[in-house]
């Protein structure tokens, strides 16, 4: 019988060995082929081991430059990874000093280790891996995540003040530097203007959101948040766009014999590139859209399209020599909301998490190049350059600021007040973006390339560490709360139920904006661009039975906890009883910490860190003891009266006790007849949970 | 969807609603454009099932209450201009309003003392003018997580009464309530920016 299924095997057992061969022919000649240093040896280790005919054939064998780049890479990511859980531990870090010092350090420490062991380090940054391959993640994650409607509220604001911040800076800061390097007392006359220009316009390329989480608990207002987002979002694109514009600049003309007509080209390429990048990213996010209509049945690949298309739109925008930055990120912007809708609950969960691992590993790799770089021989320290380096980039950046948004308060509703420019102004914190900008800087266009790579590196690491770690303190300053540290028990209670009443009556008053514009725009979404990008019949089903499940598993346990505690029911205490202060204070910590968070109104963004769970969790305990007040109620068919045991154990577990068992079945009614998914589920539910109660029910 | 012109002519009583609450004509189209979108079937009044319609309010543990309170003595319906004056309790005090006090009109609906009595109304349920120590036992259970024993809360919630209660009758008055809260800037933390 054996012998009978090897026959029957034997054709299809040659194809198996066919494979393996054909795949070990291509990779030699892949190696053979190539010409990378790291891929050259393998062929190395097939000749030494073809080579030698005395040599045995040895047990143990070390090869270390067959993995050194993948291996030393990986170390890394791995030692950053370390470095931030260690960081997150102590919960009060990350409020002191932004993530961004954190890996400036370990990226030091890396950088000391290669220096002091003399170690080549794996040629990991060039310029093409930095505008391929690093870059896109970076750039793609904070275009998704962010929050659009208050994006658009404020993009004539954002444009404003992050489109002319970001030229005004690099061009201030550039001719400033022009005119101090032609004093000869600093032996920097050698720097033309269109090296100080550049310059300028590297160093002015801020990385604003690195500092949000620091000053996040502060309760910035939301303006403030789009204008700090907004100007990230849009900063590395236009400096990437200058940089480039000017680099083409120094290629073309050595010998300055600039025409007028050259900058007027300058101009409005500029203005090509950047509207061009932006036509493109559109473009590809609506096709992105559109294809993920049709994945229901495969979600497994839907994270994949996404990325893929976003990863396209930068390429071809690329290729054009347009500005892929930008592209990227209005393919992120445009395809969020409909791809949100399309792909599964999995998908959409992968796709986030992946982007933030997708950029964390960027950002990371950037890093400790920097700090590769900073421990190293190749620094030239110039004192005048530096300081004064230093000097205009504050001072250009508090000019762009309140001139900027003084004039835009003119036009806003709700203008900054002088607080909030100063936050802005103060969150000018450099990042990877100008370091690494600074590091693929042309060495024969630039002799003096050390030069610019030092001021920049002194220039980041002051900002992110003096910066970085004084905004927390300032904003709380400046965000003058109650000193009133002890607050009585009453206090507290009362200051979080005002702060819920304000977030519902807030959430009562929906949103306030340019109607015209965004109700145009929804009715031209909702006739068109939904109908072609939307999915048909999206699966209610799923949302009902997700909902299900999550109830019952939650009910199961919130009654197993009530049984238990109501167990340990005690006599309840009469009249007044002394409690000694530590019984206060414990009762003022039980209160702090146990009641429930303010709804943020959804503008909190990490970079590094997705929102952790704890919001949902919330959310459901109350969506929960909601449902419980309506399925008791409906069970009871009588109203809770007040200081009357109601004889359920679940007390606790109700809301609201709805005065009057008519209005509750009302309500359930026209739940059904406006089709509202929650009161559709309350009903179904009710089906579930109680069978045989509402046979009087007309419903 | 209705008509799209956004006459301040079509707001009923408009003149009279603006005396009252004081909100200036833009914020008050503002409303009334709300008004018009929360209220699904253009009945011209809104009723609970449109206020629940607001999704943020199911996850807001006060949000029953919250919903509640816009319908004032059991009504079932209110219009746009009970609305309003719900909301006007939260337009930000302007620091002329405090000083125009002219003593025969009545008080403003945006006062510290409004605010207040608006916050005393969500605990005091049954509308006696005090909260019992079981309607603050009820808010508690509403505000806190389920890990908190009963115990717990039942202790808080007489710790609580207690702190605020002067002339022992185991309830708070609201004479009693604004006292407790004195040291609060309530004008700020009750006024939202935007109801200008």
């Amino acid at each position: 019988m054996g012998l009978e299924m090897f026959e029957a095997f034997s054709p299809w057992n040659v194809l198996p060995w066919l494979v393996v061969l054909a795949c070990c022919e291509a990779s030699s000649g892949v190696n053979t082929s190539s010409n990378s240093s790291a891929l050259q040896t393998p062929n190395a280790w097939f000749a030494a081991s073809s080579s030698d005919p005395d040599e045995r054939i040895s047990v143990f064998e070390l090869d270390y430059d067959y993995v050194q780049i993948p291996y030393e890479v990986t170390l890394w990511i791995l030692l950053a990874s370390l470095a931030k859980i260690g960081f997150h531990l102590y919960h009060r870090l990350p409020h002191l000093m932004p993530e961004s010092c954190l890996l400036i350090l370990v990226g030091a420490l890396v950088g000391s280790i290669i220096f002091g062991t003399h170690h080549q380090s794996p040629p990991v940054m060039d310029s093409s891996i930095y505008f391929l391959y690093l870059l896109p993640p970076i750039v793609l994650e904070s275009g998704y995540f962010m929050p659009t409607r208050p994006f658009f509220e404020n993009i004539g604001s954002i444009l404003w003040w992050g489109g002319l911040g970001a030229l005004i800076n690099a061009f201030g800061i550039g001719l400033s530097l022009y005119f101090i390097c032609q004093i000869k007392a600093f032996g920097l006359s050698d720097m033309h203007l269109l090296q100080n220009l550049l310059f300028g316009s590297l160093i002015s390329a801020v990385d604003p959101v690195a500092v949000l989480a620091v000053f996040e608990e502060a309760r910035v207002n939301e303006q403030l948040y789009m204008m700090i987002f907004g100007e990230a979002l849009l900063n590395d694109g236009i400096s990437v766009v200058l940089y480039n514009i000017l680099i083409a600049f120094t290629k073309m003309h050595k010998f300055e014999d600039i025409e007028p007509v050259d900058i007027l080209a300058g101009c409005a390429r500029f203005i090509i590139v950047g509207c061009g990048g932006v036509f493109f990213g559109i473009i590809f996010g609506f096709i992105s859209a559109f294809i993920t209509r049709f994945t229901q049945n495969i979600s497994a690949i839907e994270p994949l399209i996404v990325f893929m298309f976003s990863y396209l739109s930068y390429l071809a925008a690329e290729t054009l020599y347009l500005s892929g930055i930008l592209a990227i990120t209005a393919c992120a912007v445009t395809m969020k909301k409909y791809v949100e809708e399309n792909v599964s609950q999995t998908s959409y969960t992968t796709i986030k998490y992946f982007m933030k691992m997708l950029s964390s590993v960027s950002e990371t790799l950037i890093f400790i190049f920097m700090g590769v770089s900073t421990i190293g021989k190749n620094h030239e320290w110039n004192w005048a350059f530096i300081c004064f380096t230093l000097v205009f980039c504050q001072i250009w950046r508090a000019i762009s600021v309140f001139v900027l948004f003084y004039v835009s308060n003119q036009f806003r509703t709700f203008p900054f007040s002088i607080k909030d420019q100063f936050i802005i102004f103060y969150s000018g914190v450099r990042g990877a973006g100008s370091f690494s900008l600074a590091f693929l800087l042309p060495l024969s266009l630039f002799p003096r390339k050390k030069l610019f790579v030092t001021a920049t590196l002194v220039v980041i690491y002051f900002t992110v560490f003096f910066q970085g770690i004084t905004i927390g303190p300032l904003v709380r300053y400046l965000d003058v709360r109650k000193t009133n540290k002890k607050e009585s028990i009453n206090e507290e209670l009362h200051i979080r139920l005002m702060d819920h009443l304000k977030a519902g009556i807030e959430d009562v008053c929906g949103q306030w904006s340019h109607y015209q514009i965004r109700d145009k725009f929804k009715k031209f979404d909702h006739q068109y661009l939904r109908k072609i990008l939307i999915r048909k019949n999206l699966p209610k089903s799923s949302i009902v039975s997700l909902y299900k499940k999550l109830e019952m598993k939650q009910a199961i346990e919130m009654v197993e906890t009530g049984i238990l505690t109501s167990a340990a029911f005690s006599a309840r205490v009469q009249g007044t009883k002394r409690l000694s202060p530590e019984d206060v204070e414990s009762m003022r910590d039980i209160l702090t910490h146990n009641m429930y968070q303010v709804r943020q109104r959804n503008l909190s963004y990490n970079k590094y860190n997705l929102k952790p769970q704890t919001s949902e969790k919330q959310a459901k305990e109350i969506l929960i003891r909601r449902q419980n007040t309506l399925r008791e109620s409906m069970r009871k068919g009588h109203s809770l009266p007040w200081g009357k045991q109601a004889g359920t154990k679940n007390i606790r577990y109700l809301s609201f006790p709805y005065s009057n068992p008519q209005t509750a079945r009302r309500d359930l009614r026209a739940a059904e007849s406006t089709g509202n998914w929650m009161r559709l589920i309350s009903v179904f539910l009710q089906r579930i949970w109680v069978p045989g109660s509402i046979a009087q029910d007309p419903c | 969807m209705g008509s799209r012109s956004s006459h301040a002519a079509l707001i009923p009583d408009a003149d009279h609603i603006r005396r009252e609450t004081g909100f200036s004509q833009a914020s008050l189209l503002r409303l009334y454009h709300r008004f018009r979108a929360l209220d699904r079937n253009q009945k011209g009044y809104l009723s609970r099932v449109d206020l629940q319609q607001i999704g943020a309010l199911a996850v807001n543990p006060l949000g029953d209450r919250i919903i509640d309170s816009f319908f004032p003595d059991g009504s079932q319906r209110v219009d746009f201009s009970g609305f309003a004056r719900v909301l006007a309790h939260f337009r930000p005090v302007d620091e002329e309003d405090s000083r125009i006090q002219d003593l025969k009109q009545p008080e403003p609906l945006n006062s510290r003392m409004n605010k207040l009595r608006f916050a005393f109304q969500l605990y005091d349920l049954d509308r006696d003018g005090k909260i019992s120590r079981n309607e603050m036992l009820q808010v508690l259970r509403l505000m806190v997580g389920v890990q908190v024993t009963e115990e717990q809360l039942e202790s808080i919630a007489d710790r609580t009464v207690q702190e605020a209660d002067e002339d022992g009758d185991g309830a708070v008055s609201f004479l009693e309530f604004t006292k407790s809260l004195e040291k609060m800037n309530i004008e700020q933390k009750m006024s939202i920016r935007i109801l200008k």
